[in-house]
């Protein structure tokens, strides 16, 4: 692997970390099955994309990027908890919705931001090719300051709060704390933190388009998962250390694929490379806890 | 004389004994956003002018293909692969993948295909020469003799519908501009967006009684399940018309259509000149310049309308 593939798959594992730490306040924290990532990725995407095209400050693009995001988090949990639609359901209705809504934003489905400025264009030269090193060292220090303050808030009394009602809601509501409202501020914070990378992403992809959201949700997950099979903890800082890792080496994963010409792989197995990948990952945990408890019989 | 000759003989010697001749070899990589009959196509064009021009993959050059599978992140990641081989010639196919090349390098030339639009996809400044690393084959169609073979299946057309989905740009570009160039002729576009496959028949549907003749372009979405369309097609006696030779062998009555084929083989010739020492920005990005009409008897009979001899005769293919 080139040092530039290498710093690439950084890149949009980075990216991606954010999608991850966003799904894991959904799944594991709140225990709210959310599919808006898919929607929400591309919202980002787009209104970030839309202003800057617009001539906007990048960093203002965000700033909206975020704020959009959120409001369509809040929308899947309002729908949730006021309106009693199941979770699930719930946000395959604003992922879907979203679509129609992106494109509203975009006027288009393809909006290119080649030679527009991004955030990250006060770091790169005149003549770009220091970029594949700047972008990824830009994002490391967003991802970084996004996990801390992540970390700080879940161990905020607010944060606390949030995690006890997706660890026991009964029991969180017996101790006064307000469910609903942690869901709908939790829901609100996972895909702010999507669409933020969504509005990233199209800063570092030359642009948005609107298919660009498919799966999003799955790399999340993916990410999620490797991140606890590799380095299980209960303790959250670790937790959300292990899901920033875990995004990069799903990514990593990828890059290998694409270089793995030499084990006779195509271009066209790709999809099921990744497959078996997370598949290895999810029965990893499980299969270490039989191999122990084998080695604990004989002796 | 002598003297010249040496020192390269030398170097040339050196350089085979250290790499056996590879460090020489020049390298081509070649990317697509997904794999899909017309995007497979161009490729094969493009494969087939390297090894046409002596350049065989595998042998004269070291060539590889990568493919995204539908995803975009994919895409970007292959690119940085791309720019971190350094090959001599990148090649984007359709426009999702040309700009994520186009975003990774403003050094490695990039020679794209199957985009409708390279300018207002940012992937070149203009039409012209002069786009830094970057040049391409573009598929658009020229709408007027679209619209001339509409009225030559259906002579009393007024009101053309067109079903495509809303989310890929090539469709976008062309109903904007079908619009316009309707308009021009006092004819007016009906239109149908239909975001995903399983919506076109219903898309189709909202058309009956509201147009004369349906036409659709190479939208994926609609090519992939073309035979939804037919299916309302006949049973609402409207005659379809495409943009995509392909669906006329799926029942679309004719299509004055570009070969994806030839558009590599297009593309491939590009590639040849830069890997012959030429720089991608003064070429010019060109349009495919291969139009093929193809009509289908059969579909015509089944969707009411009689072909004239003439259309007939002008056709490269008749499908009975």
């Amino acid at each position: 692997m080139t040092p530039i593939a290498l710093m690439g798959a950084l890149e949009i594992g980075l990216i991606f970390a954010l999608v991850a730490l966003g799904v894991l306040i959904s799944f594991r924290l709140l225990n709210f099955p959310d599919l808006t990532a898919d929607g929400s990725f591309p919202l980002g995407g787009a209104v970030a994309a839309t202003l800057i095209a617009g001539g906007h400050d990048p960093w203002f693009a965000c700033a909206m990027a975020v704020l959009a995001g959120a409001a369509s988090g809040w929308l899947t949990a309002w729908l949730n908890v006021r309106l009693n639609i199941l979770q699930l359901l719930a946000s395959i209705l604003v992922m879907i919705g979203l679509y129609s809504i992106n494109l509203r934003i975009m006027g288009a489905p393809n909006l290119p931001l080649i030679g527009a400025p991004t955030v990250f264009s006060p770091f790169i030269g005149e003549q770009f090719e220091r970029g594949w090193l700047v972008q990824p060292a830009v994002l490391a220090v967003i991802i970084v300051l996004a996990k801390l303050g992540l970390d700080v808030f879940f161990a905020s009394q607010a944060g606390l709060a949030m995690r006890a009602t997706g660890a026991n809601p009964r029991m969180a509501r017996a101790q006064g704390i307000a469910t609903d409202r942690m869901i709908l501020i939790g829901m609100a914070l996972s895909n702010a933190l999507i669409a933020f990378a969504g509005a990233l992403y199209v800063q570092t992809q030359g642009g948005a388009d609107v298919s660009m959201g498919v799966g999003t949700i799955v790399v999340g997950l993916a990410a999620v998962i490797i991140g606890e099979t590799l380095l299980p903890s209960r303790s959250l800082w670790v937790i959300t250390l292990a899901t920033v890792l875990g995004a990069l080496l799903y990514r990593l994963l990828i890059a290998l694929a694409l270089n793995a010409d030499f084990i006779g792989l195509k271009a066209q197995d790709l999809n099921l490379i990744t497959a078996v990948l997370v598949g290895v990952a999810l029965v990893l945990p499980k299969l270490k806890a039989k191999l122990f408890r084998k080695k604990g019989k004989k002796s | 004389m002598l003297k010249l000759f040496k020192p390269t003989l030398l170097a040339a010697l050196v350089s085979l004994s250290f790499t056996a001749g590879a460090a020489e070899m020049k390298s081509v990589a070649v990317t697509a956003i997904v794999d899909h009959p017309a995007l497979d196509a161009a490729r094969k064009g493009v494969e087939d002018e390297l090894k046409a021009a002596g350049f065989e993959p595998g042998k004269q050059i070291k060539y590889q293909f990568q493919s995204a599978q539908g995803n975009t992140a994919t895409a970007a990641q292959i690119a940085r692969k791309f720019v971190g081989d350094q090959p001599d010639v990148i090649v984007a196919i359709a426009t999702p993948s040309a700009q994520a090349v186009v975003a990774a390098t403003r050094s490695i030339p990039v020679v794209f295909t199957a985009v409708t639009d390279p300018v207002a996809a940012k992937l070149v400044k203009s039409w012209k020469t002069g786009n830094d690393n970057v040049t391409g084959v573009s598929d658009m169609l020229q709408l007027s003799p679209q619209i001339d073979l509409i009225l030559k299946v259906k002579p009393t057309a007024k009101r053309i519908g067109m079903v495509y989905s809303p989310g890929e740009v090539n469709s976008t570009i062309v109903a904007k501009e079908l619009k316009a160039e309707l308009a021009k002729r006092g004819m007016t576009l009906v239109e149908a967006p239909a975001a995903r496959t399983v919506d076109i028949s219903t898309a189709a549907k909202s058309l009956v009684g509201k147009v004369d003749a349906i036409y659709t372009n190479t939208d994926n979405n609609v090519v992939s399940s073309y035979e939804s369309l037919v299916g309302v097609a006949q049973q609402a006696q409207i005659p379809l018309i495409s943009g995509d030779a392909s669906l006329v062998k799926r029942g679309a009555i004719a299509a004055m259509g570009m070969s994806y084929y030839d558009l590599g083989r297009q593309t491939g010739k590009m590639v040849v000149r830069i890997l012959k020492g030429e720089k991608a920005g003064d070429i010019a990005p060109e349009v495919g310049s291969k139009q093929e009409l193809m009509v289908n008897t059969t579909a015509a009979k089944k969707q009411g309308v009689t072909l004239s001899a003439a259309l007939l005769k002008e056709a490269k293919e008749v499908v009975k």
